[in-house]
């Protein structure tokens, strides 16, 4: 799932100082499971902002509301009436969502409500850790299962560097070593004679740094 | 082909002894002079740090000029943090060009650990392809995208191991790997435990390594209790047994009791099989080098026409 953070509220009222008539957008898919922009976190955020307005002495009007998929434009007419009303839609889906919201609601603005951080998956509750970077070239086949190019801190081919202790990466005590997790898992597989291979540098060239990409499906086209 | 002096002492079959300097954090000749000065006709040749820590200092194929003009022989150290593949490629052949032959390829700390902890990290290469990359660009005058280098070059191609990372079981053969990829001599991590060395050592000698390339071990002299505890704590990829904090504690004269330790230690790499020189990093202390190689028996040091 892709994995977001609410923006400190301060930041979000910051944004809002202008403006009277504001609509919390959730989303209802990665953002809802990762209880950063579902339906219970749009209202609350949308009470909080509310108060702090109130409070301020400058009070605002405030909804809220979610759609299933903020990242698909057939999800969004259901929100039109709400948008309308509003000088400024906050949205609580990741940066995908948000997007898309600017671009169906082209006359209106969308800001950013959270912070979209990694694709990820929960590996205990509240806790979230980074899988995959979408490099276009997967590579988890040589690497029994574990991205080195997301969870090691330098990306890789041929690890582990000499920063890692104790199954821990140079850079945090927190964050466990892709490369000693690689290497674990080969020598329970007896594969570890596979690391012996040289890999060639990575074609980065199918990652974002080929630029904005794009999937072309002629098959599916209408 | 010429060669380095480095290559000449290890293949002369000399023990080795290279010395290591840190670049300042200014713009200072003169200090990059006065710190070098020390290690003149004291060590076959000395690691210049790539912005060593992830600390920004004065760029270390810059520095290796200045030692050149001195007449000391430098060792481009070079971490695939903060450069892509062009840039990297293109500071070889700078290097090259300035008369540099020895290039020690290393992955370099993460930018978080350093001075500019908001940096990208680029890692674009990491330090095998590095090893890889040096070779083809010397062995077939080719860079890594395929495309042809004008002229041949000389390179003496370096890379790094510590013994002190895990899994220490994949340690061995991940220098193997280094080797394949084109490494011809190793300068190991700062050793303090000494018997995981050895336990390295032999592993290394019976996968026929040493033979393969030539493996210089590293050496810090401790210069106080704090900066043992400093590296026991907050270096990345380092072991400092607690016998050495003990030792230091006990002893009246810190500085005097840590370069007896690593005379000792000198002293006891000699006698290991598999190893064909030491490292020395006394960076900031260089003026202790010359004492250590003196009471290690490391002067004078070979030299060649
Ligand atoms: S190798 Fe690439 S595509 Fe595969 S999990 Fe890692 S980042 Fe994602
Ligand atoms: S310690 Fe492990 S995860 Fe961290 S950078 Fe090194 S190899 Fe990668």
């Amino acid at each position: 799932m892709i994995v977001a953070e609410r923006k400190p509220l301060g930041e979000i009222l910051k944004n809002l100082e202008p403006h009277k008539k504001v609509l919390i957008l959730g989303c209802g898919e990665c953002v809802t499971v990762c209880m950063t922009g579902g339906d219970k976190e749009a209202r609350e955020t949308a009470l909080a902002l509310s108060i702090a307005r109130k409070k301020a002495g400058s009070p605002i009007e405030v909804k809220s509301h979610t759609v299933e998929r903020q990242c698909e434009p057939e999800y969004l007419e259901s929100a039109r009436h709400l948008v309308e009303e509003a000088d400024v839609v906050v949205s609580l889906a990741c940066g995908v969502g948000i997007q898309n919201m600017n671009e169906y609601y082209a006359d209106k603005r969308t800001l950013p409500g959270v912070n979209t951080t990694f694709m990820g998956m929960p590996t205990e509750q509240g806790v979230w850790t980074e899988n995959c970077l979408g490099c276009g070239n997967c590579v988890l086949d040589e690497t029994m299962g574990i991205c080195p190019i997301a969870r090691c801190s330098k990306s890789m081919l041929n690890g582990p560097c000499g920063g890692s202790q104790n199954g821990k990466c140079e850079v945090s005590k927190d964050i466990d070593c892709a490369w000693h997790l690689i290497v674990e898992r080969l020598m329970k597989f007896n594969k570890l004679g596979a690391l012996q291979e040289v890999k060639e540098p990575k074609d980065w060239s199918t990652s974002h740094h080929g630029g904005p990409r794009k999937m072309i499906r002629e098959d599916v086209r209408l | 082909m010429t060669k380095s002096n480095l290559q000449k002492v290890l293949e002369s079959g000399a023990f080795a002894v290279t010395g290591e300097l840190g670049p300042p954090k200014s713009g200072q000749r003169d200090v990059i002079e006065h710190h070098a000065s020390h290690l003149k006709g004291v060590v076959d040749s000395v690691n210049i740090t790539d912005n060593q820590t992830a600390i920004v200092r004065t760029s270390s194929i810059a520095t290796g000029r200045i030692l050149l003009d001195m007449g000391i022989e430098p060792n481009v150290q070079m971490t695939v943090r903060d450069r892509n593949r062009i840039a990297i490629q293109a500071d070889v052949l700078g290097a090259v060009a300035l008369g540099m032959k020895n290039i020690l390829c290393i992955q370099g700390d993460h930018a978080t650990l350093g001075n500019e902890p908001k940096a990208k990290n680029v890692n674009d290469l990491d330090s095998m392809n590095l090893i890889s990359a040096l070779k083809k660009m010397r062995d077939e005058q080719e860079f890594i995208g395929g495309d042809k280098l004008d002229a041949p070059i000389d390179l003496y191609i370096g890379a790094v191991a510590n013994p002190f990372a895990d899994p220490f079981e994949y340690r061995p053969y991940r220098l193997a790997k280094k080797i394949e990829a084109g490494a011809q001599f190793i300068q190991t991590q700062v050793i303090f435990d000494m018997e995981r060395f050895e336990r390295y050592m032999k592993i290394v000698v019976d996968m026929g390594l040493h033979e393969k390339a030539h493996i210089i071990a590293g050496i810090t002299p401790l210069k106080s209790l704090g900066a043992a505890r400093y590296m026991k704590n907050n270096v990345a990829g380092m072991i400092v047994p607690d016998h050495i904090i003990d030792r230091l504690k006990g002893a009246k004269d810190k500085k005097a009791e840590g370069v007896n330790i690593a005379v000792e230690m000198i002293e006891h790499l000699k006698t290991i099989e598999g190893v064909a020189g030491v490292h020395i990093m006394a960076v900031a202390w260089e003026e202790i080098v010359p004492e250590i190689a003196e009471r290690a028996g490391l002067l004078p040091r070979p030299t060649f026409d």
